[in-house]
């Protein structure tokens, strides 16, 4: 699997990402500044990290989603390649309107680092597919900006189309119908507050995030 | 030239800044805050050939999210 890993100024999840698809791919992802304008040829996988970009001025992810290898990275999205963007790659691809709905402020206002508990709801995508519908698992989230928010109608649609991908099975951060990670209409784009690539060994206190780099690897093989 | 631009939640999206600050001055003894809403203020100096258009598409484009945020443009 040929990946790449986007890293903007103020990305600090970029070295863990690169070495969760590295552990369960075989393969080193590269490392994308974000002022490039092309993914390396035949790219399979575009990896948004975690962090702070651009110091989440303006709004987290805001300029980050108007930097040039973004146009890139939603090109390879609309032609089917499989993107995941996590913590602030999910505020990232919300910004760049490659999935709908905005990520606001924690509605307790505070910082929440500290695994929690998901549920799986959607077993279908190519992220989930090595888990299973209603399955509890537990993934780490750091974020102070996670509070899922889109206007009713949006939400109506996530559910009857099935996009959620994971919710939080327990109180986080007030995010609307507690969705933690959704999918894009093509279902080729996902975005998710927890970090599944801090859960993939015994080492991290679990592995319940491997699966969904094993789901990956299998479905673009 | 300067323009003004204020961008603020729409009504409905909910606003836990804004609910934090109104608590923080009841604690302060003022009384009969009814609601407080936070927003951002920008000013953008710009040459005089800035169309209000240009500053529309700025507005959509970067500095308000139009999923959570409503803008006003200002023009001195």
């Amino acid at each position: 699997m040929k990946s790449a890993v986007i890293v903007f100024p103020g990305s600090n999840c970029d070295r863990d990402l690169a070495v969760a698809i590295e552990e369960v791919t075989g393969r080193a992802p590269t490392m994308l500044w974000h002022r490039e304008t092309e993914l390396p040829e035949g790219t399979d996988l575009i990896a948004v990290p975690g962090g702070f970009s651009y110091g989440d001025y303006l709004r987290s992810g805001a300029m980050a989603a108007r930097s040039p290898v973004m146009q890139a990275v939603a090109k390879a999205a609309e032609r089917g390649v499989p993107v995941l963007g996590v913590c602030n790659g999910f505020q990232v691809l919300t910004e760049a309107g490659l999935l709908p709905g905005a990520l606001m402020r924690n509605a307790g206002l505070s910082f929440v680092c500290r695994p929690v508990a998901l549920t799986v709801e959607n077993s279908q995508s190519i992220f989930t597919s090595r888990y299973d519908a209603g399955e509890k698992i537990t993934i780490p989230v750091a974020h102070h900006d996670g509070n899922y928010t889109a206007d009713a109608e949006t939400l109506d649609r996530l559910e009857g189309e099935g996009r959620i991908a994971f919710r939080y099975a327990e109180s986080v951060n007030g995010s609307a119908r507690n969705i933690a990670g959704i999918v894009n209409q093509a279902g080729n784009v996902l975005g998710m507050m927890p970090h599944p690539e801090r859960m993939i060994g015994p080492e991290h206190g679990g592995v319940d995030g491997r699966r969904l780099f094993e789901g990956l690897l299998e479905a673009v093989a | 030239m300067k323009t003004r631009i204020y961008v603020t939640l729409k009504n409905g999206v909910l606003d836990p800044q804004g609910k934090a600050i109104h608590h923080a001055l009841e604690g302060l003894g003022f009384s009969g805050v009814e609601d407080v809403r936070q927003g951002k203020y920008i000013e953008i100096e710009h040459a005089d050939g800035v169309t209000d258009a240009d500053l529309e598409a700025m507005c959509r484009k970067l500095l308000a999210n139009t999923v959570i945020e409503n803008y006003r443009i200002e023009r001195a």
